[in-house]
């Protein structure tokens, strides 16, 4: 878990090393774990949201169409909403490289 | 009678919070059971929340300085102690509302524990508080081992599985003993409500942790969190085998209010547990005798549990 | 108006907690600190102290539960001793990097085994590098006193560090001695209300006791220890406070008699008043003794001790715990430390005495006192020297 954000002095480290910033862990971007990326096939896609309710790293939200997109910032590719999807309507696609 | 549960109209699948008290960009493994568990919880409990956590997975993934994915406000102070800080927490804002010096406003206190934190290490601490009866919840997530440390059993490694310290040998065939039920320790506390849940039924699970909360007094639930780490289960399965679990009647889920079970889902047609057993590589070893061993006895823990719902 | 009572040290202390008004006080009984958390939930209990008793299940549990209560902004309490102290020992790191300010009486006592009740420094002694800022009291007085300051000290957001009070149990715990207790108009004047720099609530949300990793646990030690450092001169600013008000006046470091003396005694706690009796004694014979008395333990007064020491040239230190395979006793330690090659520094010769309640007389003193003497002609086979021991 190196952390470049870590490099702070004892001068500048925060008073008995608390954070103060609630949710900055959202400035690490886990999305470069994945080695596959789920891909919404919007025909069939029904908004239920099982993808946004199951997902465990809260990548997926709702666009103003009601669709639920993935941010592929944060996702892990671990599948979960595929294989929940009720309508088979997500599909896991190997990343490139 | 809880009072308080008379409002209660429940969340649905329609009206879910959409707030996120956890943040993305923490560090658990894919397809982690547990975390997905946890963010449940925070849904179900909102902003108004102090969060006491025991050293483990939990801990360590949402707070690797100088990073936080806690969106409220949260301590760690050690391992098998959470329900003890969370009952300074809740002493000390009783005070301090009495004296004017904080709001009134209520706000919820959750210590939440692994099943080492919680059974193992932490059984005193918890006992003593729910002893004492502090307003608090305490949220187990149960993933059946010490998973952080790297997989060693754990009070709640079910039978048979194959833990680093629970290895199947020529001379052992993985965990020798029946899981500790740490649900009926805490119903024998008599402490207001005590649940099972399971992520795979989300709003049941939801609807379980805000009660809780909602408990004038000490509250318990016991959540199923699957590891595909410390399994050796695939990762896109976890919720999958969260719902296999209660179909097979492994995790029977039930709440416990003023001493009474309430089964919250009857399996009238539970599948076998070899479905459950499949798929997860810590039972792989077992052979005819062990499952059958094992059906044997889920199905005699779910009579038991039956019995008691009855007893009414 | 402060009134004089005789009253029993432990029921002073919880007197003391209650004057500065303890907010939530976890605590489990332990011999012999049992009367003062018996009389601090009697106070709560009678209304006489709005705080909340925790009747904890372990000392484990009593400073986990301090942690939380501290953390969540409230003036915290609790007490302990030998085993119950020890349990704690998991907990008692954490605070202190976190900044905590909790405040803690002990009750010293030796440790197990063999079990015993009675009183010696092993269990404070143990816990000498845990980062909590420590005092030692020497009587009844000093013990309200020192707990009074203990709270000002600690929640000082100079220094906002736990700290303990050390006090001899059964010789100091047990006790009925003449002490004055301050009235409540004195002791608010003192101790302002508890005002944490960062606390958990909601209206502020923040992470506390994060995991400290590689790249920044280095910083948070040595910040940790910057601080420790740091609080001295607030220690020493709360003592001339705490004089101004209540007119007793308190030092890191205590001199008796010392002025022209051949050899200083150095002791902390009860028994330095056994140990002015027996200056006394030695002076009327006409030996040229004195004794230095620590009373600030942590952060070590280093620059207050070498002034007092003067140009003394042989210091008789007696330790009350004994570490097997040590070459010799925390206190020794620490004074031949601040002496190392310091021209001009005085000889030091290390005494263990008073293990496990065994009483350290005026003869033992004066014993220590030739054996030092003799130390100084010729130097001794071992660093240090266990005094009142039977061989057979």
């Amino acid at each position: 878990m190196a952390n470049s954000d870590a490099i702070v002095g004892w001068k500048t480290i925060t008073f008995g090393c608390h954070i103060l910033e609630p949710g900055n862990a959202a400035n690490f971007r886990t999305g470069d774990w994945r080695s596959q990326r789920p891909v919404v096939d919007k025909e069939k896609c029904i908004k239920c949201g099982m993808c946004w309710v199951f997902c465990p790293d809260m990548a997926y939200s709702q666009d103003e169409d009601g669709y639920f997109v993935v941010d592929l910032e944060y996702c892990k590719g671990c599948g979960i909403c595929a294989h929940e999807c009720p309508k088979d309507a997500i599909t896991m696609v190997p990343e490139e490289g | 009678m809880i009072p308080e549960f008379e409002k209660f109209k429940g969340f649905k699948a329609k009206n879910l919070p959409k707030d996120e008290p956890l943040s993305s960009g923490h560090r658990a493994c894919q397809g982690c059971g547990e975390v997905l568990a946890l963010r449940m919880v925070m849904k179900a409990l909102g902003k108004d929340v102090i969060v006491c956590n025991a050293t483990g997975c939990m801990e360590i993934i949402t707070s690797p300085y100088p990073h936080t994915a806690w969106k409220v406000p949260w301590i760690h102070i050690a391992f098998e102690n959470a329900a003890s800080v969370a009952s300074g927490v809740e002493s000390a804002r009783k005070v301090l509302a009495r004296k004017g010096k904080i709001p009134k406003k209520h706000v919820d206190i959750l210590a939440v524990g692994g099943d080492g934190a919680t059974g193992d290490i932490g059984l005193q601490f918890i006992s003593g508080a729910m002893e004492r009866g502090h307003d608090f919840l305490y949220v187990c997530l149960d993933n059946e081992a010490y998973m952080n440390t790297g997989v060693q059993r754990s009070g709640c490694t079910p039978y048979g599985a194959m833990t680093t310290t629970s290895p199947p040998g020529k001379k052992s065939f993985g965990q020798v003993t029946w899981k500790k039920n740490v649900p009926a320790i805490m119903v024998a506390h008599n402490i207001p409500y005590v649940a099972t849940a399971s992520p795979a039924y989300f709003l049941d699970l939801m609807n379980k942790v805000k009660k809780a909360a909602l408990v004038k007094g000490p509250a318990y639930v016991h959540i199923y969190s699957p590891c595909p780490t410390g399994w050796g289960s695939a990762g896109e399965r976890s919720i999958e085998i969260s719902r296999l679990a209660v179909e097979t009647k492994v995790f029977p889920l039930y709440e416990v209010i003023e001493g009474r079970y309430i089964i919250s889902r009857k399996i009238t047609k539970p599948k076998p547990v070899t479905e459950y057993l499949k798929g997860q590589r810590r039972f792989r070893h077992l052979d005819e005798d062990h499952i059958a061993y094992i059906q044997r006895r889920v199905d005699a823990e779910y009579e038991k549990l039956l019995r008691l719902a009855e007893m009414g | 108006m402060s009134k004089r009572v005789g009253i029993e040290v432990s029921i002073a202390i919880s007197e003391a907690v209650g004057l500065a008004r303890a907010e939530v006080i976890p605590a489990y009984p332990i011999t012999p600190q049992t009367h003062i958390v018996e009389h601090l939930s009697e106070m709560v209990a009678n209304g006489e102290l709005d705080a909340e008793f925790v009747p904890v299940e372990s000392e484990h549990a009593a400073m986990s539960c301090c942690c939380g209560s501290c953390a969540a902004g409230a003036r915290t309490f609790t007490s302990s001793s030998s085993q119950g102290l020890s349990l704690m020992s998991e907990i008692l790191y954490i605070p202190s990097t976190m900044r905590l300010p909790i405040v803690m009486v002990v009750a010293n006592r030796a440790l197990s085994a063999p079990i015993s009740i009675w009183n010696d420094h092993q269990d404070i002694m143990v816990q000498r590098d845990i980062g909590w800022i420590q005092t030692f009291a020497e009587n009844g007085q000093e013990a309200v006193d020192l707990t009074l300051h203990a709270f000002r000290v600690a929640e000082d957001r100079n220094v906002s560090l736990p700290m303990i009070v050390n006090i001899d149990g059964f010789t100091l715990s047990h006790v009925i001695e003449p002490i004055e207790l301050p009235d409540q108009e004195e002791v608010d004047k003192f101790l302002p209300p508890f005002k944490p720099r960062y606390k958990l609530d909601p209206r502020r949300p923040i992470t506390m006791g994060p995991v400290g990793i590689p790249e920044v646990y280095t910083e948070a030690k040595v910040a940790h220890d910057k601080a420790m450092k740091k609080a001295k001169r607030y220690i020493l600013k709360a003592w001339n406070e705490f004089e101004e008000i209540f007119g007793r006046r308190y030092n890191p470091v205590e001199s008796y008699r010392t002025e022209d003396a051949e050899v200083l005694l150095v002791t902390m706690g009860s028994i330095s008043e056994t140990a002015m009796t027996a200056v006394d004694a030695m002076r009327d014979a006409g030996q040229k003794v004195g004794l230095l008395r620590i009373r600030l333990w942590r952060p070590f007064p280093g620059q207050e001790f070498r002034k007092a020491v003067g140009k003394t040239k042989i210091l008789a230190v007696i330790d009350r715990c004994l570490p097997p395979g040590a070459l010799c006793g925390p206190v020794g330690a620490e004074l031949r430390s601040l002496f190392y090659k310091i021209p001009g520094a005085p000889k030091i010769f290390s005494f263990v005495a008073g293990l496990g309640g065994r009483d350290v007389t005026v003869e033992r003193f004066e014993e220590i006192v030739d054996k030092a003497r003799q130390f100084a002609k010729k130097r001794p086979r071992e660093l240090y020297e266990v005094i009142g021991v039977r061989e057979k």
